[in-house]
């Protein structure tokens, strides 16, 4: 049970086989399907690029893309920004704990409606309602990662001169990365969640909006398009995430791997 | 002549939770420039904490430590210390070349005169091939290479070592202790040398001071009257060596004794023997 | 220290109250849209006198517990049984890495077409989210099973079932724990939105009710009622966990995944 399969052929066929077989089932059970929530994979796959391309593409896909860009991207500036404050300062962080523990406990959908009241329905409350409901996790991981600076690095740092901004780039960030990562993973999909339901609460565009579309026009070939769209989404966003992590991390992973091959 | 480093009078008491700790009582000691000393005592006897202390990392209750003249209230530019956790003293984000440079970076030093200092210091340190390395990527011994090199090329006055190779194996050990001399003697640098390992301190010093247990005194000052080409082999078996040994480990031994109540330091015994090694309850 | 932090801590909660009634009162916020502190507590305790409030409350509650033991439990079997059965873990890794980020709430217009409002849509939309926390922390825990605690369990002629219960098990317990943490409140979040976005009955739904009457001091209410339940949630889960593993020499930190 450990220990990976070294041979790469092998291992492309395993990678592989399993999606092959779980489509092909697919295919050939829902092939002459009549069932009309479970329209046959040919249709489906038939109907995908005539309802994901042209006009839907660029007002219903980018539209939300964006919106989730520009939320997340705040999240991720005020939560690690505010997170660093709080988690560098004793007092602060004594003083914010109770309550940021009780506003990330706060479901983030029922932020929608909340944010609906000050800012309609338009693009500012749907990247609002994606930035506040992202925040948290960012800001809380922050935090943790930030207090539990190390010691020695942190006297090594103070000996040698190493203060203020130089002290917060090359020591404070640097060393609570993987916890800010953390976060940022954590926020990725509540921010993909929060992206599809604001956009079925109230929108004129925008993914969530176009499949619940489908769903009330019965075209239930062109929602399970959608559903497929948001499952490659949520999987392109995630190996893109990952891409990076791997990138700034770098030596995260490194020092893990070194870690436990001497333990 | 001035000493480089003074102390004087030095005290902390540590306070908290309704605890109140002495940990230094009174210290009083210098280093002249150029010097190596040694600073040894028994296991708990607050060196650390008088290493922070002189590296201005603590602030002390009472007394004060001077550099150059001028009293030390924090990190002054003029030291550097190697600690010995070479593990989470080098940041593991940076390879070795930026973990060397990057206090160079804080004294706003030109990139050549840092690539100059940078490559120099790894090279005396024997790891100029190391330097795009990741600290994690080297042994510990290396490391701790690291860090010293560091250390060197921040061209402090005063070099402090707080109980430096502790965590490195035997052989590895030797090795570092000749680096450290050798340093010593090329650079013309000033270090002063903590450590509880009695033999290092009298292999490495020029001088050794015993410090008593918590709350610390100096016990005794000893002036190491070896030939200053030291080697491993001929060095250690020396019968000046071995009576210099002896009269330290006699001064640490009656350190221990003459020491009142419990150390200073929680879970930190004075006689090994007195504690039991009951493991865990498994039940917790 | 430890007083000091409380005393801290209950500053900042009053501290947070108190602007919370201060700024709709100074009229930096409008107070139609952000109504005071105190309104916001009238609110509450109206709700909390309500018969179907409770209704509201109970029905969220019962989505979530179906919901979080279905997920632990088809986590925990299934991630034992890949990671048991040799080059399943390899045949799985890329179908888990791909269905895994697929956000849940895209089988919204599927659990509507197929439940309607009904119960079970709430927990097609749960199970679904809640699943993958668990079985990540299954596999991530068998895979750290000492190698050599396992040789030795082979050598000493212990079938596949004995090395699950003696081997497998208490290494991946800690890690199982994590899991049913992550995912108990994972499960709130997606039991919430099912029932804000659905319509399925249930706190979400009364929210989605308020607003739509306008009756902001009780959605607000509302609001505070989920954080509250997300807090005891989350309090309750790290306390099972502290239990559960309080035998265990080392509480293993979560894994970054």
């Amino acid at each position: 049970m450990k220990g990976g399969v070294k041979d790469w052929p092998l291992r492309l066929f395993l990678a592989l086989a399993l999606p092959s077989v779980l489509l092909a089932v697919w295919w050939f059970a829902s092939d002459d399907s009549t069932d009309v929530y479970w329209p046959p994979l040919r249709t489906i796959l038939t109907a995908f690029p005539d309802v994901w391309t042209g006009d839907r593409l660029r007002e219903d896909v980018l539209p939300s893309v964006l919106r989730l860009s520009a939320g997340y991207a705040c999240a991720a500036a005020a939560g690690v920004g505010l997170g660093t404050l709080i988690g560098s300062h004793r007092r602060v962080r004594a003083v914010c704990e109770p309550a940021l523990e009780f506003v990330r406990a706060v479901p983030p959908p029922v932020l929608v409606p909340v944010i609906m009241l000050f800012a309609g329905i338009g693009d500012t409350m749907k990247i609002a309602v994606i930035a506040a409901g992202c925040v948290w996790p960012i800001l809380l991981n922050t935090v943790e990662g930030v207090r539990s600076l190390d010691a020695v690095m942190s006297e090594t740092a103070r000996s040698y001169g190493i203060t203020g901004v130089a002290r917060l780039r090359h020591l404070v960030l640097p060393a609570a990365g993987p916890q800010i990562f953390a976060g940022l993973r954590q926020a990725l999909s509540i921010g993909i969640i929060l992206m599809v339901i604001s956009e079925m609460f109230a929108a004129d565009n925008g993914l969530g909006f176009t499949i619940v579309q489908f769903q009330r026009g019965f075209a239930i070939a062109d929602m399970w398009t959608g559903i497929l769209l948001l499952g490659l989404l949520g999987f392109a966003l995630s190996v893109l995430f990952h891409t990076v992590e791997r990138r700034v991390l770098g030596w995260y992973h490194g020092l893990r791997d070194a870690t436990r091959r001497s333990s | 002549m001035q000493a480089l480093l003074d102390v004087s009078g030095l005290r902390k008491v540590y306070e908290g939770s309704g605890r109140r700790v002495e940990a230094l009582r009174d210290l009083t000691f210098s280093v002249d420039a150029g010097e190596l000393v040694c600073l040894v005592g028994p296991s708990g006897c607050g060196k650390t904490t008088l290493l922070k202390c002189v590296g201005g990392l603590l602030a002390p209750t009472g007394g004060e430590v001077r550099l150059g003249g001028r009293p030390v209230t924090a990190p002054p530019p003029g030291m550097a210390v190697v600690f010995q956790e070479y593990g989470r003293s080098l940041f593991p984000w940076m390879r070795v070349r930026e973990n060397v440079e990057l206090p160079l970076r804080q004294k706003r030093l030109d990139a050549g005169r840092r690539r100059e200092l940078v490559a120099d210091a790894l090279e005396s340190v024997g790891l100029a091939d190391a330097a795009g390395a990741y600290p994690w990527q080297l042994s510990g011994g290396m490391q701790q290479r690291v860090a010293i090199a560091r250390a060197l090329a921040y061209e402090p006055e005063v070099l402090l070592m707080d109980e430096p190779f502790a965590a490195v194996d035997a052989q590895t050990r030797a090795d570092l202790e000749d680096l450290v001399r050798g340093l010593w003697q090329q650079r013309g640098i000033t270090i002063l040398f903590v450590t509880h390992d009695i033999d290092e301190a009298v292999y490495l010093g020029e001088r050794v001071l015993v410090l008593s247990s918590s709350p610390t005194v100096v016990q005794e000052e000893l002036r190491v009257d070896l030939p200053s080409g030291r080697d491993q082999l001929h060095t250690r078996v020396s019968p000046r060596f071995a009576e210099l040994r002896t009269h330290v480990y006699e001064q640490v031994q009656a350190a221990k004794r003459g020491a009142p109540g419990v150390p200073w330091q929680r879970g930190v015994p004075l006689h090994k023997d007195t504690v039991s090694d009951t493991p865990p309850s498994p039940t917790g | 220290m430890r007083g000091e932090g409380a005393l801290l801590g209950a500053a900042g909660l009053a501290g947070l109250l108190a602007l919370c009634e201060a700024v709709p009162r100074l009229g930096l916020v409008e107070d139609e849209y952000f109504p005071p502190a105190s309104r916001v507590a009238d609110a509450l305790a109206t709700e909390l006198a309500d018969d179907a409030f409770w209704t509201a409350l109970r029905d969220t509650l019962t989505g979530w517990a179906i919901g979080l033991a279905v997920a632990v439990a088809a986590g925990v079997l299934v991630g034992v049984l890949i990671s048991v059965v040799p080059l399943l873990r390899e045949a799985t890794a890329s179908t888990i890495e791909f269905l895994r980020p697929i956000p849940s709430v895209a089988l919204i217009p599927l659990a509507v077409l197929l439940y309607g409002t009904e119960l079970r849509s709430v927990l097609l939309l749960v199970v679904y989210a809640s699943f993958w926390q668990v079985l990540i922390q299954v596999l991530y825990g068998v895979q750290d099973v000492d190698p050599v605690a396992d040789e030795t369990a082979r050598s000493y002629g212990l079938g596949n079932w004995a090395r699950i219960r003696h081997v497998v098990w208490p290494t991946a317990l800690p890690y199982v724990m994590t899991g049913v943490r992550l995912a108990a409140a994972v499960a709130l979040i997606l039991a919430v939105t099912a029932e804000l976005v659905i319509g399925a009955p249930g706190l979400g739904a009364r929210i989605a009710v308020a607003q739509s009457s306008q009756a902001v001091p009780e959605m607000y209410a509302l609001v505070v009622v989920t954080g509250l339940l997300g807090l005891a949630v989350n309090v309750g889960a790290r306390t099972v966990e502290r239990r559960a593993l309080a035998w265990h020499q080392s509480v293993r930190g979560e894994v970054a995944v």
